[in-house]
């Protein structure tokens, strides 16, 4: 993966209306990355998507593709391609045609359209399906077929738009190494929106938080995951404990609590924050600890297990998670610890 | 217990088959007693004797298929589809634009321009067609605007042509072309064109590649609502083509009430219905074909 940026989005902004759906957007992806555009739905990622493929225009900005200005392409000379949430495969058409669509429509001969829908039939496994209808097949081969027609173009760009959300979740987590692995061989640069952070934390090189419009963080998964920069972020991303207070010296002055260890806090921080502990990173420990609770619940899960503490002064339960089946059960007092260095001391 | 079970689901089914009747009773009782029974005496009228007051005698004979073989008959009948055709040919060149260019406008005024689409059939329908009579006639607005503009010296024969007619039943069924056609374009997934965009194509070719063909069974559809009545109207030929212009719906109408030859009027009724069932199954084997497996209007 180099790091020479193939698609460097500026100050991209774009109203319908009152509302807001990109607000000054400026990120770049890489040449060969496997980027994905994160948040719930209506924060923009999917204008942003169609922005770049040229279904929207924005109101102000501009979008480069190696440097020079894509925005002034008709949609149908740029060279991304889009896989549609819905598919969109042509229902008139069969497999092989779908796929052979776009590589008429540049005019190439037909020996050489012939040889590349069978090729990337062979990559999605899909040969025997080449004669079909779309309407003849499975959710997880539409899926294939949509992907097939797209990257058999040969794109400098892959846009896909929640490419997994139609599919059942067994499918869903094949299909994601399978796209994953896909990336790697034809070597383009993907571009995935969706809204499951899962799947974003899973296949993606680097994410792009979004909210009402705006880019929150861009960072890797575990970047991400370990350093979230906002309250938002870390509630999207994961499951985090959350302790409000006033940030102090060494962590956050939770009331009723006391003083709980995090790092980067004051003079990072200063006022009213929050401390995030992530559940993995919070320890059963024996004589006293950060806190004391009552084990209010615990669920096992094959590999691990949760457990959730109820500690006085604080509202919600603290969750926390562990190797195997709980040390603990149910009505146990039980003392809990985290390294300072893993409590992440957040803006309120 | 095995029984119980079984007793159980025969009792679900029976339930099942008793509330589709209750849905499907009034429909299928109208559609019997109206369509079912009515086309069965047409075809029994058709193998008898005509009656000496009209009505139908023994004994069975094919007779009046053979006359209707008569060249002056096939004659109407090529005439009556010709015009048909080309009533239907205008009726899409002219509802497709028309049905596409309403798909595109803002969702307020598309309600307005269906109400205008329907407007005319707010009137009776014998009323609009006298309304050709005064456009067309040649002391009318049409020939008087011609004359006054120096186009022409001496006004046209436009009444009693088989162009009024055209005219005519273009104007009668025009909105049952659009409607259909509106409904299948609307219908139609925009990701699609963006698709084939997407991958290419200009709007022009993607147009061609992708909307025409699958709105085309929405397309026949409208064919078959401006093709079906035209062929068997005998108001429009009779007033605006001035009894010149004989359809095969003024020949069915003369034999009932004119020639009292009810078994001959059978025949050239049957011959219409066969032939407007050749077109249905057309229209549906391309719906099929088009849509892969799950086949619809």
């Amino acid at each position: 993966m180099t790091n020479k940026p193939l698609v460097e989005i500026q100050s991209l902004s774009k109203s319908y209306g009152d509302v807001v759906a990109l607000d000054d957007v400026s990120l770049s992806i890489n040449e060969n990355e496997f980027f994905a555009l994160l948040g719930p739905s209506g924060c923009g990622k999917t204008t942003l998507l169609r922005v770049i493929a040229g279904f929207e225009e924005p109101d102000s900005g501009a979008v480069l593709l190696s440097g020079s200005n894509l925005l002034s392409l008709p949609p149908h000379k740029r060279p991304i391609n889009l896989m549609f949430q819905s598919y969109a495969l042509f229902p008139h058409l069969s497999v092989e045609r779908n796929i052979a669509y776009g590589l008429q429509r540049e005019k190439l001969p037909k020996e050489e359209i012939r040889a590349r829908v069978d090729e990337v039939l062979g990559t999605v496994g899909l040969r025997d399906k080449a004669k079909s209808r779309p309407a003849q097949l499975s959710g997880g081969q539409r899926q294939r077929v949509a992907l097939a027609r797209a990257i058999v173009k040969r794109p400098r760009l892959l846009l896909l738009d929640e490419p997994l959300s139609a599919l059942d979740r067994k499918v869903r987590a094949e299909m994601q190494l399978e796209l994953k692995r896909l990336q790697h061989e034809v070597g383009i640069t993907f571009v995935v929106v969706t809204h499951d952070q899962e799947e974003a934390m899973s296949m993606a090189d680097r994410i792009a938080v979004m909210s009402l419009g705006q880019v929150l963080q861009i960072d890797t998964p575990i970047g991400m995951y370990q350093r979230p920069s906002s309250v938002f972020v870390a509630d999207f991303i994961g499951t985090s404990n959350m302790f409000a207070g006033v940030a102090a010296i060494g962590g956050v002055d939770v009331p009723n609590i006391g003083l709980l260890p995090g790092k980067e806090a004051v003079p990072a921080v200063s006022g009213a924050a929050y401390l995030m502990v992530r559940p993995e990173d919070i320890q059963i420990v024996e004589g006293a600890g950060l806190l004391t609770g009552t084990v209010l619940e615990t669920q096992f899960f094959g590999g691990a297990s949760t457990i959730a503490v109820l500690v006085p002064g604080h509202e919600v339960p603290v969750v926390l998670t562990c190797q195997g089946s709980a040390s603990v059960s149910r009505g146990a007092i039980a003392h809990l610890a985290w390294p300072a260095e893993k409590a992440v001391v957040l803006n309120r | 217990m095995a029984s119980t079970v079984t007793q159980g689901r025969g009792a679900i089914r029976r339930r099942a088959l008793g509330a589709r009747a209750a849905f499907l009773g009034p429909g299928l009782l109208y559609v019997t007693a109206f369509m079912t029974i009515p086309l069965l005496l047409v075809l029994s009228y058709a193998f008898l004797t005509r009656g000496r007051f009209g009505g139908v005698e023994l004994p069975v004979t094919l007779e009046n298929f053979a006359r209707a073989l008569d060249p002056i008959y096939l004659r109407v009948l090529w005439n009556s589809i010709l015009i048909s055709s080309i009533t239907t040919l205008l009726a899409l060149l002219i509802g497709y634009p028309t049905a596409y260019a309403i798909t595109r406008l803002p969702a307020r005024w598309r309600t307005v321009a269906l109400v205008l689409v329907v407007l005319p059939f707010w009137t009776n329908f014998l009323i609009r067609t006298y309304a050709w009579i005064v456009l067309l006639n040649s002391e009318g607005p049409v020939n008087k605007t011609l004359v006054n503009l120096g186009l022409i010296d001496s006004p046209l024969e436009l009444l009693y042509t088989r162009g009024a007619v055209i005219v005519g039943l273009l104007y009668a069924y025009l909105p049952l072309m659009i409607l259909p056609i509106y409904a299948s374009v609307e219908r139609l997934d925009r990701s699609l064109l963006e698709a084939a965009t997407n991958l290419g194509a200009s709007k022009f070719r993607a147009f061609f590649d992708v909307t025409l063909p699958l709105t085309l069974p929405g397309t026949m559809i409208g064919a078959i609502f401006v093709f079906v009545p035209s062929l068997g109207n005998f108001i429009v030929p009779e007033l605006l083509g001035g009894g010149k212009t004989v359809m095969i719906g003024n020949l069915i109408r003369d034999q009932f009430l004119k020639a009292r030859d009810w078994p001959f009027g059978a025949v050239l009724a049957l011959i219409m219905v066969l032939f407007l069932a050749g077109l249905f199954a057309a229209q549906a084997a391309v719906a099929r074909r088009i849509n892969g497996r799950s086949a619809r209007a």
